[in-house]
């Protein structure tokens, strides 16, 4: 995806993998690393990560548990320092606090009695980083109306007002999402947002994702370890596997052999009778455990 | 603290009116008097701040562990012929930074947390035994000794307060933010862990001035019992601490107020007043919660769609139980939080 960066830094090297369409007079690469390796302690956790991401696209994110999955997603928050090569987020070095990214991490399920109205979740979204009391004023007020916008994007005014802990899964998931959402972001990532939702839940907010990205013109990067829900939305399917980084289009990596390699495990990619993809895992009915 | 309890008993004793101002103005000619609801106000209204975030923070078994470290401060304090507040002030602040500097994982432990306890408790208990003093002085150390505050530890309260209140008022909403959501907190730039550490420090402060109403035992019933009930009658950050102050203000008043005329321990009197509020604030919650069940015609949410489903659809699995059951307008709930605000 050949991209020109829009800061006046030296304009960065096109990525060589002519990719996925991006239109031209393409906009900014949003997401750009260049052989990047992480490391926890003295273990490499992945290394050699060359890739772009455009403006608007939706990612997923694959991988097996401990590939490195949140790692990727915490050095584009500017958590992490790569050991080698270079990241850039809008052109230039990931930045701590930034408040053009909106992130939501993997949440277990809020303590029932927790004394916070959704509403005030989403508030502290927008000002929970700023120092000192709120003052009472036109600045609040306006606050107001970005906290209504964003719950309303989501669809969650109707219980905006109750205690978070009393919410079902995925009236949490789309609070937590409107949390995000109220910064204005350009760039969104989240990690395992559909982990702990049934089916339904699943596919609704997938598609409540996709469809507030296409309206704000939204970059997606969304970790998941059930890529089904996400089949009908997702531009590119970017896997961390055994130490590497990688990204292609779904229709080469969601497929049989692909991801079987990538798990490490009997995965089958099958069609359906109206042509819908469906991932399986599948149970080792093999007795004899050595086969690989 | 003087570490004497003065008695009452001494003077005639006072009866209580029902002029409620004539008896203020009654008890207020005494020093004692109006430092212990000096220092009374303070305390409460610090403790109550506080205490919001303990419960919030999930830090009430903490908070009674370093009131137990105080304890063994204060005695060694008076055992070296020093003003015992300010051996507590010491050792809650060193125990405070060491918890912080041991991190989350080790003082969300009750395990770990309950092993500093005791041994906290035991060296207390020795200073108290080497210390050829006067006996109550424990006893005013492990249950309060209002009625002994000086001058000066109002001058310290007040300082203490003072300091309290302002760094509160500057890290308010950051510390919400860390308190609620502290991945998302740290993702936007927060530093969560000088937060924590800050947090820390400003509590084993406020531990050791509540120590002196409350004494070490009963420390729960101003730092945690109020903040408690706040956060079940509302749901609104700013107006559930405010309501932690006054319910905490009002508990040590009244206390205070009872305990001119009755000779039982002040703390006795707080613990108790807190307590039957809470059983109130409890009670409350359900008969509100009956009287909506009494009405089953209002539709359940359903969080797929944001709109309400008819009665009876399967609601999404979730955390809780019956009470993700209620409609979002909940009237008797808003009444609740209504008649507090």
């Amino acid at each position: 995806m050949t991209n020109a960066s829009n800061t006046a830094e030296a304009p960065e090297v096109a990525d060589a993998a002519p990719a996925t369409g991006a239109p031209d007079g393409a906009p900014a690469e949003v997401v750009g690393l260049r052989d990047v390796a992480t490391r926890l302690g003295d273990r490499t956790i992945w290394s050699g990560a060359d890739l772009s991401v455009g403006a608007g696209e939706f990612i997923a994110i694959l991988g097996p548990n401990g590939a490195g999955k949140s790692t990727f997603l915490r050095l584009l928050l500017g958590l992490l320092r790569p050991s080698a090569g270079s990241v850039r987020v809008f052109g230039r070095a990931p930045r701590r606090g930034d408040g053009a990214i909106g992130y939501v991490p993997q949440r277990r399920n809020l303590d029932p009695d927790l004394p916070v109205r959704g509403r005030d979740l989403v508030q502290l979204g927008l000002d929970g980083a700023r120092w000192g009391i709120p003052l009472p004023g036109k600045a609040r007020a306006q606050q107001r109306a970005l906290v209504d916008e964003a719950l309303a994007a989501v669809g969650a005014t109707d219980y905006a007002d109750r205690p978070v802990g009393q919410l079902s899964g995925g009236e949490q998931q789309r609070l937590f999402l409107a949390q995000a959402l109220v910064g204005r972001p350009r760039l969104l990532l989240l990690d395992e947002p559909l982990a702990s939702l049934d089916l339904r839940n699943q596919i609704a907010i997938s598609q409540l994702i996709a469809q507030v990205a296409r309206e704000r013109d939204i970059t997606v990067l969304l970790v998941t370890h059930d890529i089904n829900p996400l089949l009908g939305v997702v531009d590119r399917v970017l896997y961390v596997a055994q130490g590497r980084v990688a990204i292609g289009a779904p229709d080469a990596i969601i497929q049989t052999e692909t991801l079987t390699a990538l798990y490490g495990a009997p995965v089958e990619v099958i069609r359906d009778s109206r042509g819908r993809v469906f991932v399986v895992g599948l149970e080792v009915a093999d007795p004899h455990p050595d086969r690989r | 603290m003087t570490l004497l309890l003065p008695s009452l008993a001494l003077s005639a004793q006072p009866t209580l009116s029902w002029n409620l101002v004539a008896d203020l103005q009654d008890m207020l000619q005494y020093p004692f008097m109006v430092h212990a609801f000096a220092a009374g106000t303070i305390i409460a209204i610090i403790a109550g701040a506080l205490g919001y975030f303990v419960v919030l923070r999930g830090m009430a078994f903490a908070s009674h562990t370093l009131a137990n470290i105080g304890f063994a401060g204060a005695a060694g304090a008076a055992l070296v012929g020093v003003n015992p507040v300010f051996g507590l002030l010491a050792f809650t602040f060193v125990g405070a930074a060491g918890m912080g500097a041991l991190g989350r994982r080790i003082y969300g432990r009750d395990v770990a947390v309950g092993i500093v306890l005791a041994v906290a408790l035991a060296l207390g208990l020795l200073f108290i035994n080497l210390y050829h003093g006067y006996a109550t002085n424990a006893y005013s150390i492990l249950f309060g000794d209002v009625l002994g505050v000086s001058a000066q530890d109002v001058a310290i309260a007040l300082a203490v307060g003072a300091l309290t209140l302002v760094a509160l008022a500057s890290v308010w909403r950051p510390l919400l933010f860390a308190s609620l959501d502290e991945e998302v907190a740290e993702a936007r730039g927060l530093p969560v862990r000088w937060l924590a550490l800050g947090f820390l420090l400003l509590l084993g402060l406020v531990v050791a001035e509540a120590v002196q109403i409350v004494g070490v035992l009963l420390i729960f019933a101003l730092l945690v019992t109020p903040a408690a009930i706040a956060e079940r009658l509302t749901r609104r950050p700013g107006r559930a601490l405010l309501l932690a102050v006054a319910i905490a203000l009002f508990v040590t008043w009244a206390g205070i107020f009872i305990a001119y005329y009755y000779p039982y321990p002040l703390g006795f009197f707080i613990s108790t007043l807190a307590f039957a509020l809470y059983l109130l604030a409890r009670i409350g919650e359900i008969g509100a919660r009956w009287l909506q069940g009494a009405h089953p015609g209002a539709p359940t949410r359903d969080g797929l769609t944001g709109a309400a489903a008819s009665p009876g659809a399967p609601a999404n699995a979730g955390p809780a139980g019956a009470a993700h059951e209620a409609p979002a307008n909940a009237p008797a709930k808003g009444q609740l939080e209504g008649g507090v605000a």
